[in-house]
């Protein structure tokens, strides 16, 4: 009973916060590696531009909710992702239109590339921030729970109880139907492989007649995609916060590059391995302890290996590791 | 410029003028410590945030007396952590020396870290929770060696140059854009550290009243001198009041105002001074035979190898040199406020706010590193009044209860975020070498 105890207590402040955690991270830094692969720079407006898809989505919600539309259990922001995500391509065509692409032209080095897109960083939070406001904002309705602690104890008889929120499951549902649908897309369709080719080999791929304009509108749709549903899973799953958003750039990145930068599928499993690594090392175990061990080995002190205050700099710590030992990632990158 | 400054000083008043001046000059100098690694030898640093904090730390570490009690609490135990990581530094050295580069011996070393960080942890505990159980509320770490907050401008730039080392040795094989992004973090951990070990910074507690190279207000406005000094100056004003007890009042007004004046005169004289040994320095090197060879790499690294010269030793020299400066630069920020707040440290305003300077003065060169400390300095702190005259004289035909136009109004604290992109992007655009282009004499 005490080992079912155990488990359920890992289930439930280990595996499905960091499950939810790394979905969100590992769409993030798809977004990154693609935007890397294809268009070969590091975008410092990752965040911001998440954020910016999370305020159209927030944006239409709050229209919708006025207008009294609204899915019943599930949140209205569902509704809206489509309409957000809209925005968000016209934003990031609009940009790539005005700031991109005289660079992609001048065929600028890498460097000069992060530079501006420091600048779009810049000018995006500002937009953001002149819409919608720094404040922390909540956008999420209809059913909290699926699975509520207390039902969960009464149920099984157990002393530990196991909460489910309907956010987790619907990041954890959203990210594998959309992860799934986009390797298909790069592995199965035409267009997805000579994206592949354009990123392997640029020449080679225009030589073959591969169209650039088209790889780079395909790449900018399907980063707008990633981002809107990205940053709207992370709003509703925590709350939307413009200077978060920012801040999350920086385990997204980390995950992008553990994965190895430029292979989707390693930024995907690379948002999982930052995830868990920052839950697992700063949470406390004691109560893990208590149920397993007999009760002459308690443990006194909380057997946190380190505060949770670090949570980020644990994640950072893997980077710097991995890029000192593997700087091409723990999958091989740069091809898609 | 300078004109623009003097603006702000007759219209908005002249203790705005001199605190932008003020941090002009340190912008300036922090901008000067980038260019040194971007402009000179074309190596990206994002990780100016944690150069500052690391100055800040060492204002704090010099400057604070030390807490007696807090050292006979835990002093021991912090000492011996100390020396335990001493010890784990040595015996790594041993290791890397004495085998030959295999598995066994990377997973050793990995082994060796590891159980050194569990054994520190877990023998510091009980040191750190008695240090910052001594006075909480108004000290709870270990202080600091209570000498001249001056001499912290040199131990910052030790700290910043030390930590440059370890970062350079570990990160400056990575290609340009990994590079940016590892020191990003490296940052990021850095301010966390600084945040979260209490015992030694009072983390997000901050440490305030911090001593000051200059006299204090208070202190000015009862001394004889000072007083004499502003009724000199401001005679012709005071004559003109007739009434003696009106005058007396005129000049009390007059000396309160004179002193913060006079206090930030005494710190802009201070900058100044760093800022220009700093830029005959930085003038010297760069018109050194050191300095062509280090453009030499940046433009050819392979030409310059193969011309005898060591890439990876001069890059991580420079990377050293310029984080330094930053580091004198934090140190001088922290002097200047009189308190260290390790959570106003964000990569946004110490980072990313000292590149755009770096880009828009002009890369690789001195006097556009201060321009452009100076220019974005200006704009970033009178973007928000700018912005807000541009918004009332477009919608002067709307009234003011119109939804949007309030709206603006209201968020005119975030059109700097939009004026510093905008100037980024325009300058990158139509400027790519900045307002002030790297020249470069051949005698």
């Amino acid at each position: 009973m005490d080992f079912v105890n155990a488990i359920i207590l890992l289930l439930n402040y280990i595996f499905i916060p960091a499950l939810t955690y790394g979905s969100q991270l590992a769409l993030g830094a798809i977004f990154v590696t693609l935007i890397y692969g294809i268009l070969r720079f590091a975008n410092f407006a990752t965040g911001d531009m998440m954020s910016f898809g999370t305020m159209a989505t927030i944006l239409f919600t709050w229209y919708f909710q006025s207008l009294g539309v609204s899915l019943g259990v599930l949140p209205t922001a569902l509704l809206a992702i489509p309409f957000g995500i809209i925005f968000m391509i016209m934003y990031m065509l609009l940009i790539d239109k005005f700031v991109f692409k005289y660079y992609r032209y001048q065929k600028s080095p890498p460097v000069q590339f992060a530079m501006v897109s420091i600048g779009v960083m810049f000018v995006t939070q500002a937009v953001v921030r002149i819409i919608i406001g720094p404040a922390d904002r909540r956008f999420f309705d209809g059913e909290k729970f699926i699975i509520k602690a207390r039902e969960f104890k009464e149920m099984t008889g157990l002393n530990e109880g196991l909460a489910l929120k309907s956010t987790q499951v619907i990041t954890i549902f959203v990210t594998i139907v959309l992860v799934s649908l986009l390797f298909w897309f790069l592995n199965r369709t035409k267009t997805g492989k000579s994206m592949k080719a354009y990123s392997d080999n640029e020449d080679l791929a225009l030589l073959s007649g591969i169209d650039p304009k088209k790889i780079v509108l395909v790449t900018w749709i399907i980063a707008g995609i990633l981002a809107t549903i990205g940053g709207a899973l992370y709003g509703l799953d925590k709350s939307f916060k413009p200077f978060t958003y920012f801040n999350n750039m920086l385990p997204i990145f980390a995950a992008a590059i553990v994965g190895g930068i430029g292979n989707p599928f390693g930024a995907f499993l690379g948002g999982y391995v930052i995830a868990f690594s920052e839950i697992l090392l700063t949470y406390a175990y004691k109560k893990f302890f208590m149920y397993v061990l007999p009760a002459s080995m308690e443990p006194d002190s909380l057997v946190q290996l380190l505060s949770t205050d670090y949570k980020f700099a644990v994640s950072f710590s893997i980077l710097v590791i991995v890029l000192i030992y593997r700087p091409s990632g723990i999958f091989k990158g740069k091809v898609l | 410029m300078m004109a623009l400054i003097l603006m702000v000083g007759i219209f908005q008043s002249w203790n705005i003028a001199l605190s932008i001046f003020n941090l002009c000059l340190i912008s300036a100098v922090m901008t000067m410590g980038a260019n040194i690694q971007w402009g000179y030898a074309g190596l990206i640093n994002f990780g100016i945030m944690g150069y500052t904090a690391l100055g800040g730390l060492a204002a704090v570490l010099i400057s604070v007396d030390p807490v007696q009690e807090a050292w006979r609490a835990g002093g021991f135990d912090i000492l011996m952590s100390l020396w335990l990581i001493v010890v784990m530094v040595l015996v790594i050295r041993f290791i890397l020396k004495r085998f030959e580069k295999s598995k066994i011996r990377t997973y050793s070393i990995a082994a060796i870290i590891i159980s050194g960080i569990l054994l520190i942890r877990f023998s510091a505990e009980p040191g750190i929770e008695a240090i910052e159980a001594v006075d909480p509320a108004k000290t709870g770490f270990l202080g600091g060696f209570g000498l001249p907050i001056i001499f912290s401008w040199i131990v910052g730039a030790l700290f910043a140059g030390g930590l440059a080392f370890i970062v350079g040795k570990v990160a400056l094989g990575l290609r340009a854009d990994y590079l940016a992004i590892a020191t990003l973090l490296i940052s990021e951990i850095v301010i966390a550290i600084i945040k979260h070990e209490d015992w030694l910074t009072r983390g997000v507690k901050n440490v305030i009243g911090l001593k000051r190279p200059a006299p204090y207000e208070l202190d000015l406005q009862t001394t004889d001198w000072f007083i004499k000094l502003v009724e000199k100056f401001n005679a012709g004003k005071l004559s003109v009041i007739e009434n003696l007890a009106d005058r007396q009042a005129a000049l009390n007004q007059l000396v309160i105002e004179g002193s913060s004046v006079f206090v930030k005169l005494c710190y802009s004289g201070l900058f100044l001074v760093v800022v220009i040994i700093l830029l005959i320095l930085t003038q010297k090197a760069l018109y050194s035979p050191w300095g062509r060879m280090m453009r030499a790499i940046r433009d050819n690294e392979e030409a310059a190898n193969a011309m005898g010269k060591n890439v990876v030793k001069q890059h991580l020299l420079i990377f050293i040199l310029g984080s330094a400066i930053v580091g004198i630069a934090g140190a001088m920020l922290v002097t200047q406020d009189g308190l260290f707040t390790p959570g106003s440290y964000r990569p946004m305003r110490y980072t990313f706010l000292i590149w755009v300077m770096v880009i828009v003065g002009g890369s690789g060169n001195n006097f556009g590193a201060i321009l452009g400390g100076f220019v974005v300095w200006f704009l970033w702190i009178e973007a928000a009044p700018i912005s807000l005259f541009l918004i009332n004289f477009f919608t002067a035909g709307i009234p003011e209860t119109n939804a949007l136009k309030a709206h603006l109004i209201e968020s005119v604290p975030y059109f700097r975020f939009l004026l510093m992109g905008l100037g980024l992007l325009f300058i990158m655009r139509y400027r790519p070498k900045g307002i002030l282009p790297e020249k470069i004499e051949i005698k």
